[in-house]
């Protein structure tokens, strides 16, 4: 039975709150670049950046703020599941060079996502800094990785299954649990 | 020891009459309803098998000497009597080429030692099949094979004038030339028939005309000389119609065609399976039908192995290094029962007469030809035609496993064979090796 | 995907979703940092029994940005030559651990020869097989006209509607073979155009028009692409055609049939040209002319095949 953990109006609170600290920890949106992983954490990433135009209109556009990072190439499971599609990699135009990189996704679990990410950030450029933001913290770390902008902990057996809804790819808007 | 005296009890004739077989010393001695048997007589319940004359297999590659990786005689005519056949004729290109007198007394020799089957060798046309002179042609007649069937099978004797001196020579000493119709230019490094498919697997294409415009040449030579000429393996729609138009006008031709062309398609070759590599290629539907037409009406007179042993590396590889050619001994009567029998396109005296009396009569292998007359030699091939089942490799006993009916279902299966009164094939198994020999003295 | 042996097993989706996975590679072609370390630790065996030095190369190039380990094995001067047979050759490479077998061969058929056998359980990558297929050309080649014709919102599309005309050497041409199966595949209409010749056998059954007047071709189809295909010289001694003045005359890309073209169509050619021959220097240097295009994009093509054979979990034989 999957019970419902966050609501539509508990996930834009969320995003609107981690919009505000990564502008406050950034000190403004000068430099920034939000890279969303697919698919729902690119979905993410252009949802808080939409935000932060609102709460910074001196901000760059979302063309120049937000992108997506596609990590498939650079996943360390690849042989261990059918072959996976990629998706398209899109960096803002002004690079990555010297900017600090937000990467969004919407789930934290092992970690291997966030260095497989890394990694492919690692080929593209040479950001000032890499943060972390994550619509859920579900626990269960394998590599030494934390997220600077949290959403919502939640604490979950490795049993469970957190399902992330979005209105633009699934047509609701929600956070379930699975167990 | 087995007996040499048999009783055949309740076998369907080839006429359908039902008959109690007496088979003692190597003659048929009645075949009449109630028989009775003399003491010490092998009883052998044939009732719902059919009793065929032993079959003749007018194209067999026994391949020694030469190619002993691939058959010898022993287990070629091992083979032969696992299929029912009786008598095989084996063709020339052997390492040496049959081409004189000493080789083809040796094969005939190996023949008369393993007592599988009666062995006659066929000689080549030209010395050592290159198509250049005429082989010694008397010499191998009157030799102590009496060699009546001269091949070059396996190449063809295209020289329009060599051929003609050959058909003409051949009627000295009452021959025949089996001619394997292939033009040379026309099927350079071909490698299955031309059409649609051949260009979309990009395999190198056989026209039907190479075979077609070497056939249509050679009854006209034939009628113009007035000679024998045998066709070997036809494989087209266009063959049987060459053919059907010769022989209304008299030209004295008999053809051959052989039981895969009557069963499987060129579709096969999809898989590039080399199993499906052969000479003659697989040919379309239409041409399978107007084969099966063609024998049903007499155009074709026999039906042969074409029995072509090649070891597993020659086909366990790319189509163009593969070689030509299929097992064909043990699976031939039953792919004639599933092609054509079945199909009610020929009945068993029809398949008595392509399989056995018509062979015979074209070789002049004059003790196998005969309809259970009593005193006739006693070979005969009792089959169980109700039976069917996947064709598996452990059914070959040749020392070859290039069949391309692996797997696929068949029906009929040969039970006994009698060699001149001795089985060679008993239910089902093989006699010993020695014990042949033996039982023929 | 096992294996991709030929153009005409692909259905439409598959044929998309490779040349859309093809985009991705290409995207990281114009990155700094060319090489993705997606196939690290697999080995992939470049088996070549036919000399191709752009094919065996572009092969090797797209392995490497993958980051795969590359083993050439030349068929000329090893034991091939000396009559290996390519059972062995396979048993040998499945022994040194090959995850990946690229193949070219003489023979047709020998890739799917080596799929179907138990002698190796790598995927075999058909990298054209005598004349029957090539279909990382034809890939390569659609990927090219789908950039040209769409450019910068290729992802997705097909070519439904897009006129192709082939002129040469259809009958010996796997290169023309994988082109139509996967031209046809993706909805684009093909016309072959060659002396009689040089038209294979039966070909009435394919779904192509065939002509043999290039410049009849050219005023009624109005094509979008026209791919020259390279002529060979040893075809004149077999009596396809008289000489190569004639065929240039007949069939060739020359600067008057270029002009009738018109600016908007596109000029394929596989490579290696001969030029003055099959195509004029003013055609292959002409703006239309999509030469190199072909040779970057044919990297990004075999980096997407390797990578949808190679990553994922090996599939079940199925």
């Amino acid at each position: 039975m999957a019970r419902t953990v966050l609501q539509q109006a508990d996930i834009a609170r969320a995003l609107t709150r981690i919009s505000h600290e990564i502008l406050e920890s950034n000190r403004g949106a000068d430099e920034l670049v939000l890279l969303g992983i697919p698919t729902r954490g690119a979905v993410l990433a252009e949802r808080i950046g939409a935000e932060i135009g609102r709460i910074e209109p001196s901000a760059a556009s979302a063309a120049d703020l937000v992108g997506s990072l596609d990590i498939t190439m650079y996943r360390d499971d690849l042989a261990k599941h059918p072959t996976r599609t990629p998706a398209p990699t899109q960096v803002p135009r002004r690079g990555i060079d010297g900017a600090t990189v937000v990467l969004v996704d919407d789930v934290l679990y092992s970690g291997r996502t966030i260095r497989a990410a890394l990694d492919a950030l690692n080929d593209l450029g040479r950001p000032r800094a890499v943060r972390l933001a994550v619509l859920v913290d579900r626990g269960h770390r394998e590599l030494p990785i934390r997220a600077d902008f949290v959403g919502k902990n939640l604490p979950t057996s490795r049993d469970e299954r957190i399902n992330v809804h979005l209105t633009e790819i699934d047509g609701a808007e929600e956070v379930t649990i699975e167990g | 020891m087995t007996s040499s005296t048999h009783l055949l009890k309740g076998a369907t004739l080839p006429s359908g009459a039902v008959a109690d077989i007496l088979v003692q010393d190597g003659r048929i001695m009645s075949a009449a309803l109630g028989t009775s048997a003399p003491a010490g007589t092998t009883v052998v319940d044939a009732e719902g098998l059919v009793a065929l004359p032993g079959l003749v297999d007018l194209h067999t590659h026994l391949r020694e000497p030469g190619f002993e990786q691939s058959e010898t005689v022993l287990t070629g005519t091992r083979a032969a009597a696992a299929g029912g056949f009786t008598a095989v004729f084996a063709m020339a290109n052997t390492q040496p080429v049959a081409d004189t007198a000493g080789v083809v007394e040796q094969v005939q020799a190996l023949g008369r030692a393993a007592g599988y089957a009666t062995v006659r060798p066929i000689g080549a046309v030209t010395v050592g099949l290159a198509g250049e002179r005429l082989s010694e042609i008397g010499a191998m007649a009157q030799s102590r094979a009496g060699v009546r069937v001269f091949s070059d099978d396996g190449k063809c004797v295209h020289d329009s004038l060599l051929m003609r001196r050959a058909l003409e020579y051949v009627k000295t000493f009452d021959g025949v030339i089996a001619q394997h119709a292939q033009d040379p230019r026309l099927t350079e490094n071909a490698q299955m028939n031309e059409g649609a498919l051949s260009s979309e697997l990009g395999l190198k294409g056989w026209p039907a005309v190479a075979e077609e415009s070497i056939i249509a040449r050679d009854v006209l030579l034939a009628e113009h000389v007035g000679a024998r000429l045998h066709i070997c393996h036809l494989s087209t729609a266009g063959s049987v119609d060459v053919v059907r138009w010769a022989k209304a006008r008299g030209v004295q031709v008999t053809a051959e065609a052989t039981p895969h062309h009557l069963l499987l398609t060129e579709e096969l070759i999809r898989s590039y399976d080399a199993r499906y590599k052969v000479n003659p290629p697989l040919r379309r539907d239409e041409d399978v039908q107007a084969l099966r037409e063609g024998v049903a009406d007499g155009t074709i007179d026999i039906i042969a192995t074409d029995h072509a042993p090649h070891p597993r590396e020659s086909k366990e590889c790319e189509w163009d290094a593969a070689a030509f050619g299929m097992v064909g001994l043990e699976s031939a009567l039953p792919v004639v029962q599933t092609a054509l029998v079945d199909t009610g396109l020929l009945d068993w005296a029809g398949v008595a007469r392509v399989l056995s009396t018509a062979p015979a009569r074209i070789g002049r292998l004059d003790d196998h030809s005969h309809s259970f007359e009593d005193g006739a030699p006693a070979n005969i091939t009792l089959v169980d035609p109700a039976a069917s089942s996947s064709f598996a490799l452990d059914r070959l006993h040749g020392r070859s496993t290039n069949t391309p009916y692996e797997g696929v279902t068949l029906s009929g299966s040969v039970r006994w064979t009698f060699h001149h009164g001795y089985p060679t094939l008993r239910d089902g198994v093989l006699a010993p090796a020695g014990d042949t020999a033996e039982g023929m003295r | 995907m096992r294996h991709l042996l030929s153009t005409r097993d692909l259905t439409r989706d598959q044929a998309i979703h490779i040349l859309d996975v093809a985009e991705d590679m290409a995207d990281v072609q114009t990155r700094e940092v060319k090489k993705l370390p997606t196939l690290r630790g697999k080995t992939v065996v470049n088996l070549f029994f036919e000399d191709s030095t752009r094919t065996r190369i572009s092969f090797e190039a797209a392995a490497k940005r993958l980051s795969a380990d590359v083993i050439t094995f030349s068929a000329k001067g090893s034991s091939v030559s000396k009559g290996e047979s390519l059972k062995d050759t396979a048993q040998t490479l499945a022994a040194m651990g090959a995850d990946g077998v690229v193949i070219r061969h003489h023979a047709s058929g020998a890739p799917q020869v080596l799929a179907q056998s138990d002698w190796i359980d790598a995927g075999v990558v058909n990298a054209g097989d005598g004349t029957h297929e090539h279909p990382t050309q034809a890939l390569l080649d659609a990927f090219t006209m789908r950039r040209r014709l769409h450019p910068g919102s290729s992802r997705g599309k097909d070519l439904d509607g897009v006129r192709v005309v082939i002129v040469g050497d259809i009958l010996h041409s796997r290169v023309a073979r994988s082109n139509l199966w996967l031209l046809r595949t993706l909805g684009a209409e093909v016309t072959f155009v060659a002396p009689a010749t040089l038209v294979p056998f039966g070909v009435g059954s394919w779904p192509a028009a065939v002509s043999f007047d290039l410049d009849e071709t050219l005023r009624s189809i109005r094509p979008d692409v026209l791919m020259m295909l390279r002529i060979q010289s040893e075809r004149m001694n077999a009596a396809y055609f008289p000489n190569a003045r004639e065929y240039a005359r007949q069939w060739g890309l020359d600067d008057e049939r270029l002009t009738a073209l018109g600016p908007d169509s596109i000029v394929m050619h596989p490579g290696p040209m001969n030029r003055g021959l099959e195509i004029s220097a003013a055609a292959a240097d002409s703006a239309q002319s999509t030469v190199l295009e072909q040779v970057a994009n044919g990297v990004s093509i075999r980096m997407a095949v390797l990578y949808l054979l190679l990553s994922g979990e090996r599939e079940a034989l199925a």
